[in-house]
């Protein structure tokens, strides 16, 4: 519902919004996120509290919209990040330089733990110009693996001053994002609607698999592989359009969904609850695909009680819907989709989902938080 | 309240700019004027002109805010003109507001009659909140900065949007609202009480003190109440003395019964107007007879109050500090003696109230001038003088846009008007057009020259009837276009907008950058995006280029995958075939290949350029072990040799060059031999 949400404005035009990973057993609701700006003269990364938990009502309504705890500088647009461990983000940025930021939460501070300058470039790297934007970034610790306007893969090592691994040219148009799909594979998407799998352990320069879309070859800019059936994959379009594939068979998507009015520019299944899908776009809409079965199960478990039993309970149900993203005709059978802005004008450029929270960014300054998803 | 904003009466100087020795000239941008020095010398009084569009502006020779000169002889100077967005605070003003004037131009016409008016005052409520919102942030950003100077901006910042509060409140009453007689009264209360803040912190003192009968200030703060119309609060202050002082007991009693029985407007509608004054009128006789037969008369305090109950002039004039504004004074006198009164006898009590609290000793300031256009009803008064001292355009453009939608400005479409903005003097006239869509360009053009305001910009000049969409396509295309992601936001504006010319070339310049990257495939996918098919050409032939030299193809996933976009130019359809030929030829598929081979010359899908390529390409066709080409393929190859060798006027290059001139042998050669090979064949087949 709206009311759960607190929003603050926070003069500068936001591109990406990340939760902190939560440690392992946590049962707390997230509450430390981070967040990026573009298109300002002086660019932000941002270290922010959804609120203190205490301030919550008798029934569990919260009050309170997020503050700041510390902020830095960030040379150029924001253009990915990714947290690497609890205290690390890796900040891709327009300048094509990818960055390791470090929170030390003792003095709420930021700072600038590693940089691998013009990452992504055009032509020659030792130019003064010629940095090429870095549009992708994905971490499984310690390894990061970044995408560009260049076509380029990088595989880095937080640890090591060197790529680990680069692929030049790896795409004749531009990447948009990149993710892991097992831990020595990735999946990429790019500009002319294809969606490919590359094999790092492999020497040769190119893609394992090539998927694409039909017909137009309408632009892909983000995707997300489902956490627990790693081979579903979703994928969100320049025409707002939702493909989901499924990478063991075919080279075309399983299904298109309708979805935006504008490009899609994330997409991501709830990290633990994946029958739960949310989607944002520059058409200014953030949606929620619900595929959590029919109708007459669902109140049973939303009743349950507090947030956390929501959403920690919903591990077994998992494996019984998951199927439901692959049928047929997914609209037909069980999806529940709500937007869950209305009246937005401007671009949600970015979203996060972790346990029963959402945080959400929009160009028109201004952050989100919402921490009852499914109440 | 009124005083900072005389600071911000302009004109100011532009420093270096020596307009006494020589004429300037002036060019207008959208949000920035180019002031320059000219090479004539200044003849008195003579004034620079200059015309734009459908308005005539005329300028003063002294202009304000500058940012850079240049140090030569001749210089130009850069003018600002609206500085406030530069603010990081007021950002959120400017986002906020955006979002609710969305929802008013959604609102259009949807509901009529009292709905509507009720959703128009939420919209200025609305408003008013972010204005007072921004307030708080940059009171916040004033306590903890110790930059003495940033605090300095920032406290005047706080009280221009408290005067922009103040005024567009009051506008709020008698606009938007409309209230009538008896809950005008009510109205002017609140925003009396909402505004005049410089007793609060008394107030707050005398009431945590330990017995507040006790602290010197305790009259002041009953005067306080009662002045606002506050009774129960004062009525509470007075118990307390009253217990304290048992002997005056009844005279507190009568003073409290007083007090309580004032009649007062009410916002339903259970009483009249006229049970409410002949109410008031047996009260008033009440308090008179209480004043006249010295009831009160062993406490000056008490009396006072009581004169001021009966609307005495003086005693509530005598309170002057504990009012400190004319329109405060105004309120209580209303409240006092004229509860009823209706809008249109405002000004009359106005006027005299003004000059009453000044009583000549000090002139109004701007603010107070604005207010009284205000109580006057003059409305385009009230925006007039807005403009001439609040140095920002957010204030008068959404309040106009309001008073617009309240219908309340349609009568006037004509009309001259002189503004000062930021200290330039402009007369502008304006024919056809209306004033809100004129300020409406201007602030939307000065979001436009923020770096990164501009997206907002878009939306007001959708609501821009006339011009809008001409300044939207000036705009757009100087957005600079740092990222991909960038140019695709400007895009998806100019294609929601159907401004092909835009389109065409944001696409173009991507593309332009791309190649200059030597990304060629980027640069097609713009090309293709924008249906660009000369530039696809280009971009193809650069294709052919790279593979004519290196002898192998790059960027094979685009060009193997170029789909239906490949019909978009001649040449990409030649390069998407010729891949694949390539790729049969690769896949051993060789009498598929020999067939696309010489579609693409008979067909002319293949520019002539490149046909020399495609026969030499022929020749390990020709020289398979078996035969691959017909007898009817060998000749139509040999026709197209025989036309590239005759039909080219250039026919001296093919003899100069030994190269070409092996090749051209070669494959007569290999022709020749094929169909020697392939009659035969032909003929044993039949034969048998």
């Amino acid at each position: 519902a709206m009311e759960d949400v607190s929003a603050k404005f926070v003069s500068q035009k936001i591109s990406r919004t990340r939760w902190r990973p939560l440690p392992a057993a946590a049962l707390q609701p997230p509450d430390i996120f981070a967040t990026g700006s573009w298109d300002n003269e002086d660019n932000r990364i941002s270290i922010w509290s959804a609120g203190d938990l205490g301030n919550a009502g008798l029934n569990g309504e919260y009050h309170g919209e997020p503050h700041l705890l510390c902020d830095i500088q960030h040379n150029g647009d924001v253009m990915d990040m990714q947290f690497l461990d609890q205290e690390r983000i890796v900040v891709a940025s327009s300048t094509g330089t990818v960055t390791i930021f470090r929170h030390h939460q003792n003095n709420q501070t930021l700072s600038a733990n590693h940089r691998w300058e013009k990452a992504h470039y055009h032509v020659d790297q030792d130019t003064s110009c010629g940095g090429a934007a870095c549009t992708g970034v994905v971490c499984n610790n310690p390894e990061i693996v970044t995408v560009g306007e260049d076509g380029r893969i990088n595989l880095f090592r937080a640890d090591q001053k060197d790529a680990v691994r680069t692929i030049d040219n790896a795409d004749s148009s531009t990447l948009h994002a990149v993710t892991f799909l097992r831990t020595t594979e990735i999946l990429t998407v790019n500009s002319i609607g294809q969606l490919k799998i590359w094999d790092l352990r492999q020497q040769r320069n190119e893609p394992s698999q090539i998927f694409s879309l039909a017909g137009d070859r309408v632009p892909l800019h983000c995707v997300d592989r489902h956490p627990n059936q790693q081979h579903i994959v979703a994928t969100g379009g320049q025409d707002g359009m939702l493909s989901i594939w499924d990478i063991r068979q075919g080279t075309m998507p399983v299904s298109l969904l309708n979805a935006h009015e504008a490009e899609m520019w994330e997409v991501h299944f709830h990290p633990s609850d994946p029958d739960h899908l949310f989607t944002c776009s520059e058409d200014g809409s953030l949606w929620h695909w619900d595929t959590s079965t029919n109708v007459s199960e669902k109140p049973s478990f939303l009743h349950q009680g507090g947030r956390s039993t929501a959403y920690l309970s919903h591990s077994t149900i998992n494996q019984s819907v998951v199927s439901a993203w692959l049928s047929n005709d997914p609209t037909k059978d069980r999806m529940e989709i709500t937007n869950l802005i209305p009246n937005q004008t401007l671009s949600v450029n970015s979203l996060d989902v972790l346990g029963p929270c959402l945080v959400y960014g929009t160009d028109a300054e201004a952050i989100y938080v919402n921490r009852q998803l499914f109440a | 309240a009124g005083a900072p904003l005389t600071d911000t009466v302009l004109p100011q100087v532009v420093p270096g700019a020596d307009s006494s020795a020589r004429q300037l000239c002036f060019a207008w941008g959208p949000a920035e004027v180019l002031v320059c020095e000219t090479l004539f010398g200044r003849s008195g009084g003579s004034r620079s002109r200059c015309l734009a569009g459908a308005a005539a502006w005329a300028l003063t020779d002294s202009v304000a805010g500058t940012e850079d000169g240049a140090p030569s002889s001749s210089r130009v100077f850069v003018v600002r003109r609206d500085q406030d967005i530069y603010i990081q605070t007021l950002r959120k003003l400017f986002n906020e507001s955006h979002g609710i004037f969305m929802g008013l131009q959604r609102s259009e016409e949807e509901l009529a009659g009292k709905s509507r008016k009720t959703q128009l005052v939420q919209v200025s409520k609305n408003y008013r909140s972010v204005i007072r919102a921004c307030m708080e942030d940059m009171h916040q950003a004033a306590v903890s900065t110790r930059d003495p100077a940033l605090q300095g901006q920032y406290s005047t910042q706080v009280s221009i949007l408290s005067a922009m509060e103040l005024i567009w409140n009051l506008c709020e009453i008698l606009f938007v609202e409309a209230a009538t007689a008896g809950p005008l009264l009510l109205r002017l209360l609140d925003w009396v009480r909402l505004h005049v803040c410089d007793v609060d912190s008394m107030v707050r003192e005398v009431l945590s003190s330990e017995s507040p009968s006790k602290h010197k200030l305790f009259w002041n703060v009953v005067d306080v109440f009662v002045l606002q119309g506050r009774m129960d609060e004062a009525r509470h202050l007075l118990s307390k003395e009253a217990s304290a002082n048992p002997t005056s007991m009844n005279m507190y009693k009568i003073l409290d019964d007083l007090m309580k029985k004032m009649p007062v407007p009410s916002l339903s509608n259970t009483q009249t107007l006229t049970e409410l004054e002949l109410k008031w009128q047996h009260w008033h006789e009440e308090c008179q007879r209480y004043l006249q037969d010295g009831t009160f008369a062993s406490n000056p305090h008490m009396e006072s109050i009581c004169k001021i109950l009966l609307g005495d002039e003086d005693a509530i004039l005598e309170k002057k500090e504990l009012m400190t504004t004319w329109y405060h004074f105004l309120v209580t006198r209303l409240l006092y003696s004229h509860p009823t009164v209706k809008p249109m006898e405002l000004r009359f009590y106005a006027q005299s109230s003004m000059d009453l609290f000044l009583g000549g000793e000090s002139s109004p300031e701007p603010l107070d001038m604005i207010l009284m256009a205000a109580f006057e009803f003059e409305m385009h008064q009230v925006i007039k003088e807005c403009s001439i001292v609040l140095s920002n355009w957010w204030f008068f453009f959404h309040l106009t846009d309001l008073l617009d939608h309240c219908k309340l400005l349609q009568s006037h479409n004509l009309f001259l008007m002189h503004v000062i903005i930021s200290g330039y003097l402009l007369f502008f006239f304006c024919f056809g057009s209306n004033m809100r869509e004129f300020l409406l360009l201007e602030y939307a053009s000065g979001l436009f020259s923020h770096h990164s305001l501009w997206q907002l910009g878009v939306d007001y000049f959708d609501h821009c009837p006339e011009y809008g969409r001409v300044y939207l396509e000036l705009h757009i295309e100087r957005i600079p276009l740092s990222t991909e992601q960038k140019a695709l936001k400007v895009l998806r504006i100019c294609e929601q907008r159907q401004m092909h010319e835009q389109v065409r070339s944001i696409c173009k310049i991507m593309a332009m950058k791309a190649l200059r990257n030597n990304r060629l495939g980027s640069a097609l996918s713009w090309s293709i995006r924008a249906k660009d098919a000369a530039f696809a050409t280009l971009i193809s032939d650069r294709f052919l280029k790279d593979y004519c030299e290196r002898g192998c193809f790059s960027d094979l996933d685009l060009i193997d995958n170029l789909g239906p976009s490949m019909l978009l130019s001649d040449r990409l359809t030649f390069l998407g075939k010729y891949r694949e030929f390539h790729r049969l030829y690769g896949e051993k598929r060789f009498p598929e290949a020999a067939r696309l081979l010489l579609t693409l010359m008979t067909a002319h899908i293949a520019p002539c350029s490149f046909w020399m390529t495609l026969l030499t390409d022929a020749l390990p066709l020709l020289e398979q072990k078996e035969v691959i080409f017909s007898a009817e393929q060998t000749y139509e190859l040999m026709r197209c040799l025989e036309d590239l060798t005759a039909g080219n006027p250039d026919k001296q290059k093919f003899q100069d060059d030994d190269i070409e001139t092996t090749k051209v042998e070669m494959l007569r050669l290999a022709l020749a031999r094929n169909l020697a090979r392939v009659i035969v064949k032909e003929g044993t087949v039949e034969g048998s």
